[in-house]
Parts: structure tokens; sequence; C-alpha cells
């Protein structure tokens, strides 16, 4: 960090400036007060209702809510879920990235066109698209009926849709970081005499670590809190394809109030904990 | 039909055999529509207690609820059920029409049409009926807001659907024309059509939405011991439907998960005394005469029309709900 001295003379005509570009205020107050209570409104509010409702009936009610064998195979599944995605929409999306980046071929427009479909197709089409592609009646349904190869209705279903509706996250973070400190680095450890292999551990990931894990975080939270896609294939077998956010329907449906919000409540802790954590991520990205 | 029954021999063989051995753990995945959540969470426990005393076999039976159309889309597609507990004999006839999961007569294998508990459709308004709600006739007036699900994915939308039908033929000398003007006033006056009944009544009951819920008539009662009837009230309807909820085994499923046996054993149990009783106090009307009997004080009388008036499911489901049918017709944009 190097420190500017402000000379004297210099010093009246930055506060004009300042002065300037500041509106009145009014306006400023008038913001500040529409973001505030914007924020307020529409993401305390819910999160305080979630909290709230979760221990209407008490501690132990929602401890028993949180203890129960459905609730618990939901949570389960939903980190195995997790667990799965995460680290292979990581391979790909470096992989991804690192093609797009490093690499001039034909098509490659279009293959980043396509890392961003996910984004723009509605969750609940991508849930559909493997019931037409994997449902008994669709396209590979025979063969795997006649291998009894279950995909969709069961976990492998689930994997897929998730996997689906997070690959962007990776790839989105790293592609912009790669493009803007271009591949002088790589280069030079190259021409000193280092494995490809070497400069991409020793080089690329030191410089990309920050934006990686920030990527991989949104990953997560996505595919533990996806809802349209993995519904579509999941069948709602209670205690078996039933994840998270889907067991929270289950059992608001079930006029199981207390259940509903309070597995509502690991999924709200989830996404207040990716909130720290892309706070301090974001922060050491910008110190870098 | 030979091969079936060898194979069918075989798989209760297999089973035997293995529970000679040691007990067995068996699952069984139930698919189900939306308001029968309670009834099963109820009978299953039971069921497994009895075939435990039985054959020493431990049973779980697995849930899945949602619209009745959805779930039999999804076994067609691959959800694997073992047995089906749907809300109209149309969902379970698709397993036979599109995969052959199930033989074509599956609705004789059981008795009473394979449906081992009725139910009818009637309406729930909020306390004190502020708007004066007595028949159907009253749904259709202008500013009324009704809450039904959607008859192309919930069983139970369709029953309410051919019930209001059924009333407007009868106020209207049978002339189909004015009833397609009734029902098309009525969906008008709809404000949400969620995919299933459990949707539909947690959209009035939790959401606050509409005035009145065109509901199972279990349904409803179960809203008035879980929400309160100091919240609610059942409203009856001078005419209904006879609403017929039918079950199979899905043979295809249940051999190959060498569940046959179990399957069946755990539908015929539906008729039983036991699980009469506990279908009487799930506010469904029970099949067996004594118990039925025993409830009968819990339901007001209603004139009931039946599907067979309609011609049947296949028939009425051509007329009414296919692509290009009656409410295509009356429910659409601009209509």
């Amino acid at each position: 960090m190097t420190s500017i001295t402000i000379q004297p003379q210099h010093k009246d005509k930055i506060v004009a400036q300042q002065q300037a570009l500041q509106d009145p205020n009014w306006v400023r107050w008038g913001l500040i007060f529409i973001a505030l209570s914007f924020i307020t409104l529409f993401i305390c509010g819910p999160l305080f209702l979630v909290i709230y409702q979760a221990l209407s009936k008490g501690l132990t009610a929602y401890w028993t809510a949180l203890s129960e064998p459905d609730t618990l195979s939901a949570i389960k599944l939903s980190f195995f879920v997790a667990l799965v995605t995460v680290p292979l929409n990581t391979v790909f999306g470096v992989t991804a990235a690192w093609a797009i980046t490093r690499f001039d071929f034909k098509g490659k427009s279009l293959l980043t066109t396509l890392i961003d479909l996910p984004f723009s197709v509605s969750p609940v089409i991508s849930g559909l698209i493997f019931v037409l592609l994997f449902g008994a009646q669709g396209w590979f349904g025979e063969w795997l009926v006649e291998h009894d190869i279950k995909i969709i209705f069961a976990v492998p279903g689930i994997i897929l849709a998730t996997l689906f509706i997070t690959f962007p996250f990776v790839a989105r973070q790293l592609i912009p970081l790669m493009q803007e400190m271009g591949n002088q680095e790589e280069e030079a450890a190259l021409s000193l005499g280092a494995s490809g292999w070497k400069a991409f551990w020793a080089v690329t990931i030191p410089n990309i670590k920050w934006a990686l894990l920030y990527g991989v975080l949104l990953c997560n939270a996505r595919a533990m809190g996806e809802f349209g896609a993995v519904s579509v294939v999941s069948g709602h077998i209670r205690g078996m394809t039933n994840t998270l956010p889907l067991h929270v329907e289950v059992s608001y449906n079930d006029y199981d109030v207390v259940g509903a919000f309070a597995s509502a409540s690991i999924l709200a802790a989830l996404a207040i904990v990716t909130l720290i954590l892309k706070t301090i991520l974001e922060w050491k990205q910008a110190k870098r | 039909m030979n091969n079936i029954y060898t194979i069918f021999v075989a798989a209760v063989l297999a089973v035997l055999a293995s529970s000679n051995v040691q007990a067995a753990d068996v699952q069984i995945l139930n698919v189900s529509n939306d308001p029968t959540r309670e009834l099963f969470k109820e009978i299953n426990p039971v069921f497994a207690k009895n075939w435990k005393a039985k054959t020493g076999d431990t049973v779980t039976i697995n849930q899945s609820h949602a619209g009745s159309g959805k779930q039999a889309r999804s076994v067609i597609e691959g959800l694997e059920a073992d047995v089906v507990t749907l809300a109209l004999a149309y969902d379970v006839d698709q397993l036979y029409q599109k995969r052959k999961l199930i033989p074509e007569k599956w609705q004789t294998l059981l008795p009473h049409n394979s449906s081992p508990y009725l139910s009818t459709m009637v309406f729930l308004v909020r306390k004190g009926n502020p708007l004066g709600v007595k028949d159907w006739d009253d749904l259709v007036k202008p500013g009324v807001s009704i809450v039904t699900p959607n008859p192309k994915t919930s069983g139970g939308a369709r029953w309410n659907f051919l019930a209001a039908w059924g009333y407007a033929l009868k106020h209207n000398n049978n002339d189909e024309a004015a009833a397609k003007v009734f029902v098309n006033k009525l969906f008008k006056n709809a404000a949400v059509l969620d995919t299933g009944a459990r949707g539909s009544t947690t959209s009035f009951v939790e959401r606050e939405i509409g005035d009145v819920l065109i509901t199972w008539e279990n349904e409803g009662h179960l809203v008035l011991r879980e929400f309160g009837a100091d919240k609610f009230e059942i409203v009856t309807p001078s005419l209904s439907i006879l609403a017929e909820p039918p079950v199979a085994v899905v043979e295809d499923y249940a051999r190959k998960h060498g569940t046959t046996e179990v399957a069946t054993e755990y539908l015929t149990f539906l008729y039983s005394k036991e699980a009469q009783e506990i279908i009487g106090k799930n506010f469904y009307r029970p099949v067996d005469k004594d118990i039925a009997a025993k409830y009968a004080k819990q339901f007001k009388p209603l004139e009931l029309i039946n599907i067979a008036q309609f011609g049947g499911w296949e028939a009425a489901q051509k007329k009414f709900f296919a692509d290009e049918g009656v409410f295509d017709e009356i429910y659409g944009p601009g209509k």
C-alpha cells in the first residue's frame, strides 16, 4: 500500500470536487431509508419469521422436529448431493475456464454461451429434460429399464439435476479473472523448466484460489438449496428422495409448521454462513 | 398369464425361503394422492405390526404424496411404486394404458371396484359463513372467490368439476350448454388452481386466499381437526359426487422387488375392520357396512351422483379433461 500525501493547495480543490459530487441531504437519507426498509422488509423480515415459526412451540419441539428420521434423511441427502456435485463442478469449472482463457479454438464463444445455459433455463425445464432423457418412456428409458438402472426418482437423478443447475458457478467466477490475468506468469514458469502440471499448481492455483473458493461457495449454496429441478426428478419419497428444500414443502403441506420452519432454519443458517464466508472471500480477493 | 403366475409363485417362494432363514426387512412404496397423508400415516404402522406378527418380517412402507395425475405420470416414468392409492380410476388405468404395469382388469381384483374407502366433495368456508354459501349456485355468483386444484393434475379437482357439472345438469333440464356456462362461471371465480388438493387447502387455510374451498369431505374435516372448528365450517351441498379412490398393486414393479405378496396383503388389509375404523376416524367413508354405520353420523346426508352416470372415467376424462375437452373450452386465456 502506498499512501499519498495531499499537498495543502490541492486539498481545497478536492473538497470542492467532493461537494460537487454529493447529492443534497434529503436525497442521501431518502435513498438510505428506502434501501434499509427494503432490506428489513424483504430479507430480515422473512428470516426472522422463519426462526420465529421454527421456535414457536419451544426449543424442544424444534429439536424433536429436526431429529425426526425423515428430516435427518433429508439433511443427509442434501449434504451428500452437495458432496458429490460440488467437487465435480469445481473440476469442470476449472477445466472450462482454462480451456476458454488459455486456448483459441473454433466454437469457443458457443462454449462460453453454453456454460451460462443453466442460468437462463427455468429449473423446472432442467428437471424435465432429465425426465425426457431417463424416464421410463424417455430416450434411454427402455435401455435403462432393461438393465434395471434407476436414474430419475432416485439419488442419481437428483445429483444430475443439481450438477446441471450448479454447473456455471465456478467457471463464471474464474473466466473473467483468468482473462484479465493473461498467461505471462504461466509462460514464465514453463520457460524456466516447470512442467505444465507444476505451473498449474504453483502459479495458476495460487492466483485464482480466492475466486475459486468463492465459486465453490456459491455452487455449494445452490446445490443444497435447489428446489425446482430436484422436485421434478425426486419422486418425493419420504425419507429417501426428499432433499431439505423438498422436505420443507412436505412438512408444510402436512400442517407441520414447526417441522417445515425448523428445516427451513437450517437452510437459512446455511445462507448466513455462506454470506459471512462470501464477505471474507471478497475481502481477501480485494486485498490480493 | 401362466408366465406371470409362475413368476408370482417363484417370487412368493423366494420371499418365504428367505424368511425361513431369518426375519427379512421388506420395503414397499405407496405412491398416493394428496389428502391421504394422515390416513396412511396411521394405517401403515398397524399393518407393519400385523405383518410382523404374521410373518416375522419387518415391513417399512414408504410414502410419496402429490396430485393424483402427477403421481400416475411419475409411476409411468419409472417411480417404482409397489402400490398406488390414487384419487380416481382413470389415473390408475393409465398404468395399464401407457406401460402395462398392471393387468387390464385391475379394478376387479379387490372388492368395491378396488376402492377401500369412499368420499365426496364438499365446501369449506370461513367461520360464520360470511357469504351465506349453501349450494353450488352460490359459488358462481360474481365476486365469490373459490379455491380448487387444477383438474389437469389433481384427481380431487376432477371430482369437483363433475359434481358441479352434475348439479348444473339437474337444475337445467340436462342442458349441456347451460352446464358449460355454469362451470365456466365457477372456474372464472377460481382464485388459484393448485396442482394438488393439499396445495389448495394450504392456499385457503394458511395463506387465507378465497371465500370457499371445494375439497374432499375428509380433507374438510381434517382442517377442522387441525385448525379448530372455531375457524372454519363445512357446507354440504344438496348434490355431490361419490368419489371412489382406487388402489392397486403395481404388479410389474412389485414382481421385480419380490414384494407382490406383502403389497397385496397391504391393500387387502385396507378392507379389514381394523383399517376401516382408521378410515372412518380419518373422515373417509368406510366401505364396510357396520363401520360405515358407526361413522355415518359425522357426514351430512346428500344426493350423490356417481361416475357411471358419465359413462365411466375413460369417457369422462376424454370428454372433459383431455386436451381440447370441455375444461379447455371453458378455462383458458380470455375465457
